[in-house]
C-alpha cells in the first residue's frame, strides 16, 4: 500500500517543492480555498474520522467546530514539541515531507479561518525549524502562503516559533504559554483553547502527523481515509518501534495491525531472539502491557488497546524483554517525569519528587515491602488531582508496573 | 555588547513574526540571539531583551531559568548532551555515557580540562531509533550524531579540537 504520511519512502525528493507539486501537492489546499467553504473542509474532516495523533485521539474535525467565531482573529498552532519518550515520527515528516505537513497547517488554517499559524518545534529541534522556514519562503515565493491566495480574500503566514527545552510545552495550554514568551506551564481548563487559546483568541492545536494526513483527505475524500483503517481508528497511523527490537524505526500501518505483525514483521523481533516481556505503547507516560500471545495478537487500534488496560496513545511503541526488571524501567520514566514537571501543581511538583526519592532508595537498599507499598500509596494518590496529564502520566507506569509485574518488586536484599 | 545594534537585522525579524501589541513573544528567540555570543546569557543581555520587550529582567531570568538549552554560566564550548532516557538506555546508552566519561576523564556534568567538552545526560531527543546519539549544543546552535559509538565520538571531539575555533 502506497504512503499517507511517509511518502518520501516512495518519492524521495518529496522535500522539494517541484517534485511535491508534481505529486498533488498543494492541489487540495487550493481546491479547498477556491471552491470550498471552511465549513465544508470541516465536514470532510469530520466525516474521515481522522483523530488526534499526537496522544488523545481526540476527532479532530469535531475539535475544529468547537471554536469561537464570535472572537476574532483565530491562530492555528501545529504542536511538533515531540518529546514522549519513544516519540520520534513528527521530526521524520517534517525533515521528509516537509510542504505536506504544511499544506495540513494551511488546511487547517483556512478551516477556521486563521490567517497566521505557528509551528511550535521543540529546540532541540533547531535544524528542522531552519529547514521549515526554508521551505516556508519557498511557499511563499510560489504563491502559497501570503495575501489574497489564488485570487480569493484569504491571506494566511506560517511562523516557526523554537521552544527551548520542555516536555511540558508538548502540552497545549502550556505551549500557548511559551509562544506569549511566559515559562511553559499549562492552564487550568476550560477554557479550552478553541475558546481562549493564543494572546486569549481562539486557537486549534493539532499534532504534524495529524496535520499532514490532511492535504490527501481533502484530496481523496472521507470514505477513502476511512477505508484503511478499523470501524473504530480510521487511517493510518505512525508506529514509532523503540527498545529490545531489531529493527527500531517509524513504520506507518494501518490501524489494526497487531503488536505481533509490527515487532517480528517490520521490527524484525528481539534482540537475541529473547521473548518480549512488556509493551509501553504510547512511550514513558504508557502503562505497561504483560504480554502473552493473546496480547500479540491484538490489533493496534485505539478502542482494542484499551481492553488490554493501557491506551495507544501516540503509538510510541517501546518493547522491552526478559532481559530487563520493571523497577529499572520506572526508574527511568520516573526520573524523566520528574526533570520535566513545570512545579505549577503541587500533586506533581511533589509526587514525582517524592516517587524520585523512593525508587533511589528501592533501588540502592534493595526492595522492601514498605517502600514499594509506598511508592505506589504515592502513585495513587496523585492520580485525578494533577492540574494537566503529565502528573497522571508519570503515574502510570509506576503503578501498573508493581501491580502487573510484582515478582521484579519483590525483596532481593535487606541488611537490616 | 548591545543586541539591538550588533543584531539589528535578526532583532527586526523576530519581532515581525508576532502581533506587535505581544512583542514578549519574542523573548525565546532573542535569547538565543543573545546565547550565540558566548553560549550563555548575562545579566546585561537578560536586561536589553526586558527592555525591547518592556518586561522586566526578572521575567527574563525565569525564563531562561525555566528552560534547559539557555544557560546562564559559562561552561564548555561545546554541551555534549547525551540521551540516556528509557528507549536509548534500552540500546546501551548508559553503558555508552559511561564508557564516554572514561574516555574524557569527566563525570557527567563537568568540562573536559581544556574547556571543549561538558557532558551531560539529557532527556528524550526524539532520536529513540538510532541510539546512542546525543546531542552538540554550541553558542552557534545545535546538531545531531546518531547510531554513535564512543570511539565515533571520541573522532569527532578530536575534529572539533582542530577545527580552527579558538577555545577560550
Amino acid at each position: 500500500m502506497a504512503s499517507v504520511i511517509l511518502r518520501h519512502r516512495e518519492i524521495p525528493d518529496i522535500n522539494k517543492l517541484n517534485i511535491y507539486k508534481k505529486n498533488g501537492g498543494f492541489v487540495a489546499f487550493k481546491n479547498a480555498v477556491t471552491k470550498m467553504q471552511p465549513s465544508e473542509v470541516t465536514d470532510v474532516v469530520k466525516n474521515s474520522g481522522l483523530r488526534g495523533r499526537g496522544g488523545a485521539g481526540f476527532p479532530t474535525g469535531v475539535k475544529w467546530s468547537f471554536i469561537d467565531n464570535k472572537n476574532w482573529p483565530h491562530y492555528v498552532v501545529a504542536n511538533a514539541d515531540e518529546s514522549e519518550p519513544g516519540t520520534f515520527k513528527d521530526r521524520e515528516i517534517m525533515e521528509s515531507n516537509p510542504f505536506q505537513f504544511l499544506e495540513g497547517v494551511a488546511l487547517a488554517s483556512y478551516a477556521v479561518g486563521a490567517n497566521a499559524a505557528y509551528v511550535y518545534l521543540r529546540g532541540e529541534f533547531w535544524q528542522v525549524a531552519a529547514f521549515l522556514d526554508e521551505k516556508i519562503a519557498e511557499m511563499e515565493a510560489a504563491g502559497y502562503l501570503g495575501e489574497n491566495l489564488f485570487g480569493t480574500e484569504y491571506s494566511l503566514k506560517i511562523y516557526t516559533h523554537l521552544g527551548a527545552g520542555a516536555y511540558i510545552c508538548g502540552e497545549e495550554t502550556a505551549m500557548l504559554e511559551s509562544i506569549e514568551g511566559k515559562r511553559g506551564q499549562p492552564r487550568i481548563r476550560p477554557p479550552f483553547p478553541a475558546v481562549y487559546g493564543l494572546y486569549g483568541k481562539p486557537t486549534v492545536v493539532n499534532n504534524v502527523e495529524t496535520l499532514t494526513n490532511l492535504p490527501l483527505i481533502i484530496q481523496n475524500g472521507a470514505d477513502w481515509y476511512k477505508s484503511l483503517g478499523t470501524p473504530d481508528s480510521a487511517g493510518v497511523k505512525i508506529f514509532s518501534l523503540s527498545g529490545r527490537v531489531r529493527k527500531p524505526g517509524n513504520y506507518e500501518l494501518p490501524f489494526g495491525t497487531t503488536f505481533r505483525q509490527l515487532i517480528y514483521e517490520h521490527g524484525g523481533g528481539i534482540l537475541d531472539g529473547h521473548p518480549v516481556k512488556a509493551i509501553m505503547p504510547a512511550g514513558a507516560s504508557s502503562s505497561f502491557i504483560l504480554v502473552d500471545d493473546k496480547v500479540l495478537n491484538t490489533p493496534m487500534d485505539y478502542a482494542s488497546v484499551r481492553t488490554l488496560g493501557a491506551d495507544l496513545g501516540s503509538a510510541s511503541v517501546i518493547v522491552i524483554d526478559d532481559t530487563v526488571s520493571i523497577d529499572w524501567v520506572i526508574n527511568k520514566t520516573i526520573h524523566f517525569f520528574k526533570h520535566e514537571s513545570c512545579g505549577k501543581c503541587t500533586p506533581c511538583r511533589e509526587g514525582t519528587y517524592w516517587m524520585m526519592h523512593l525508587i533511589d532508595r528501592i533501588h540502592k537498599n534493595g526492595h522492601s515491602k514498605a517502600d514499594v507499598d509506598l511508592l505506589l500509596n504515592v502513585a495513587r494518590q496523585m492520580q485525578n488531582k494533577c492540574l494537566c496529564p503529565l502528573g497522571e502520566f508519570s503515574t502510570m507506569a509506576v503503578v501498573t508496573g508493581i501491580e502487573r509485574f510484582s515478582q521484579d518488586f519483590k525483596v532481593v536484599s535487606r541488611n537490616s | 555588547m548591545s543586541l539591538a545594534k550588533k543584531y539589528s537585522k535578526e532583532v527586526k525579524q523576530i519581532l515581525s513574526k508576532y502581533p506587535a501589541e505581544h512583542k514578549r513573544s519574542a523573548v525565546m528567540p532573542l535569547l538565543y540571539l543573545a546565547q550565540r555570543e558566548e553560549g550563555y546569557i548575562n545579566k546585561e543581555a537578560m536586561q536589553e531583551i526586558g527592555k525591547l520587550l518592556d518586561i522586566t529582567e526578572t521575567e527574563v531570568a525565569s525564563i531562561v531559568g525555566f528552560y534547559t538549552l539557555y544557560h546562564d554560566k559559562k561552561e564548555g564550548k561545546y554541551r555534549m548532551q547525551v540521551c540516556t532516557d528509557l528507549p536509548c538506555a534500552l540500546r546501551g546508552a548508559d553503558q555508552f555515557m559511561e564508557s564516554l566519561c572514561e574516555h574524557l576523564g569527566i563525570k557527567v556534568g563537568e568540562t573536559t580540562a581544556d574547556g571543549l567538552i561538558t557532558l551531560e545526560s539529557v532527556t528524550c531527543l526524539a532520536g529513540c531509533d538510532k541510539a546512542p546519539m546525543f546531542q552538540l549544543q554550541s553558542p552557534d546552535g545545535l546538531e545531531y550524531h546518531e547510531n554513535m559509538t564512543v570511539d565515533k565520538t571520541m573522532e569527532l571531539i578530536e575534529a572539533l579540537k582542530k577545527s580552527g575555533t579558538e577555545v577560550k
